[in-house]
């Protein structure tokens, strides 16, 4: 099985956010939420980058760890998935994230946040595949059409690679050869615990 | 023709030109645009040295929470959360029940050693009653809807399964959140209502040199709480206070200023709410099981003359001089 992973190349990345777009419309995301956001670094200075970001799908996932009804698995792709059946809005995944990927659609006060959302890898929830109910909660489920995350796949610079960690690694590394520089893969190190050699 | 000519000297003018540039091609390829760029372990090299470090951008989308790249602190609370915090409660209450099982098997119930006079007065009126109970009543639901956050995973998850653990963590959640209005109303009650007999005095200092009788079979003087019993009322004031700021932050997100200081309010509320378990699981133990006649204190505000004089000597002579002890001037204390 493949280990899924998210990499996305800062020197290629334009700001378009057309992956943002893309992941609201796919996934039919509630108003309010982003799964994916385009975050960038250094504004107006040299060497600005912009990064696109979203649930890294974390090895040993703090948000599973802390969640206190365990309401998270990880696929065989290593996806990282939760059930909003079992979700009790505590905010602890929040709490836990390196990368603020749990959101919740109410504003959460007096713990009213509602079930949290996050990005599904595109690969849906513990509902049957491509169910309307899987569709209803979690959105899209391109993997069990045998496609990868739409940000990735409609990326118009290929900046945000989607696939096998390998694989996405390899193609990274070819790049960065290639041209002969690159800024790293963000959030790799925290999310994997290990990096591209650059 | 003439065209022909106008494009040889064309060329012949752009290779003059190269060559008066002769590293041009060569050095475009040498130049790095991510040599000022910022990169991802630049940001991982400074957080060695701040563990609470974010890596901030700019962002399009209204949620400027997203603006936040990357916050590996998260990487501490999980740590706290998943190791300290369990060990924290596992120590608390469990070694408090040990402690209090120890207790009872080596002293066994604290009797009234003259045996019961038969003859009560009053300890606590209707309203001190109500404000304890109000506050004990919510506690033990804040307790347990607590401790089901930290615990409930690793106890009651695999006994009952994951939907109906949902169930009661939902229910748990609203009664904690709920629940923790009228514990505050409590705590400030008892803290307006009690804050005269709690101040701590030298004959607090006697009592415990005295073993406060629970060690030993002395029964040192005291006035209306005794040193233990303050050691309690300032427990509950101070760690209800603690647990107030704290829960009232959590419960509205918007207010504690982002996600690093919900986790400090997060590891204040779990801290300070299992020393306060424990301590509660002792003030049970002795207002129960722990001592005989004690529990009438709280049950219906009276309590035995013999009880009273033997744990609260002081108070009782205050009360008999007020003439508040029925028949208490016909017969002073032996």
């Amino acid at each position: 099985m493949a280990r899924m992973k998210f990499l996305c190349d800062a020197d290629r990345c334009i700001e378009c956010n057309a992956c943002v777009t893309a992941c609201k419309n796919e996934n039919e995301v509630p108003w309010g939420i982003n799964r994916r956001r385009v975050v960038t670094i250094n504004d107006g200075k040299p060497g600005e980058r912009s990064v696109s970001m979203a649930c890294m799908h974390c090895t040993d996932a703090p948000c599973a760890a802390v969640c206190p009804v365990d309401c998270f698995y990880t696929t065989a792709d290593a996806v990282v998935l939760h059930s909003k059946d079992l979700c009790i809005g505590c905010g602890y995944c929040f709490y836990a994230c390196p990368f603020g990927a749990p959101q919740y659609p109410k504003v959460g006060n007096f713990g009213s946040r509602g079930k949290m959302d996050k990005c599904t890898y595109c690969s849906g929830g513990p509902e049957a595949d491509l169910s309307p109910a899987e569709f209803q909660k979690y959105g899209s489920n391109r993997l069990a059409e045998g496609k990868l995350p739409l940000c990735a796949e409609m990326c118009s610079t290929k900046s945000l690679l989607a696939g096998d960690g390998e694989i996405i690694a390899q193609i990274y590394k070819e790049r960065v050869v290639k041209r002969g520089y690159g800024s790293g893969a963000w959030g790799w190190q925290t999310a994997y615990k290990e990096t591209i050699a650059i | 023709m003439r065209l022909g000519a106008h494009l040889r000297f064309l060329a012949l003018g752009l290779l003059l030109a190269f060559a008066a540039l002769p590293a041009a091609p060569a050095s475009a390829q040498q130049v790095n645009p991510t040599a000022n760029a910022v990169k991802e372990q630049q940001f991982l090299d400074a957080l060695k040295g701040n563990p609470s470090a974010e890596l901030q951008g700019r962002i399009t989308i209204p949620d400027g929470k997203a603006a936040t790249l990357e916050r590996p602190a998260g990487r501490e609370w999980r740590a706290f959360h998943q190791g300290t915090m369990v060990r924290i409660g596992a120590i608390a209450v469990i070694g408090m029940l040990l402690l209090l099982t120890v207790f009872y098997l080596v002293r066994g119930r604290i009797k009234i050693e003259a045996g019961p006079a038969g003859r009560t007065l009053t300890r606590f009126n209707a309203f001190e009653r109500f404000m304890h109970w109000l506050t004990a009543a919510c506690f033990i639901v804040l307790a347990l809807s607590g401790l089901n956050v930290t615990f409930g995973k690793a106890v009651l998850l695999p006994l009952i399964g994951p939907q109906a653990f949902t169930n009661v963590s939902i229910v748990a959640k609203w009664s904690h959140n709920y629940l923790a209005w009228p514990f505050m109303l409590g705590i400030a009650l008892m803290l307006v209502v009690w804050i005269k007999d709690n101040i701590p005095s030298a004959l607090d200092l006697k009592w415990i040199a005295a073993g406060g009788g629970i060690v030993g079979n002395k029964h040192p003087e005291a006035r209306r709480f005794n040193a233990g019993q303050k050691v309690i009322f300032w427990s509950v004031v101070l760690g209800g206070a603690a647990l107030s700021v704290s829960g009232v932050y959590l419960l509205f997100p918007a207010f504690a200023g982002g996600v690093l200081n919900l986790q400090f309010w997060n590891v204040i509320h779990g801290v300070v709410g299992v020393i306060m378990i424990a301590v509660i699981l002792a003030h049970i133990y002795i207002g129960s099981i722990g001592m005989e006649g004690a529990f009438d204190a709280m049950g219906s505000g009276e309590v035995d003359l013999n009880w009273a004089k033997e744990h609260h000597s002081l108070w009782v002579a205050e009360e008999m001089q007020k003439g508040h002890v029925p028949g208490g001037k016909l017969q002073p204390a032996e």
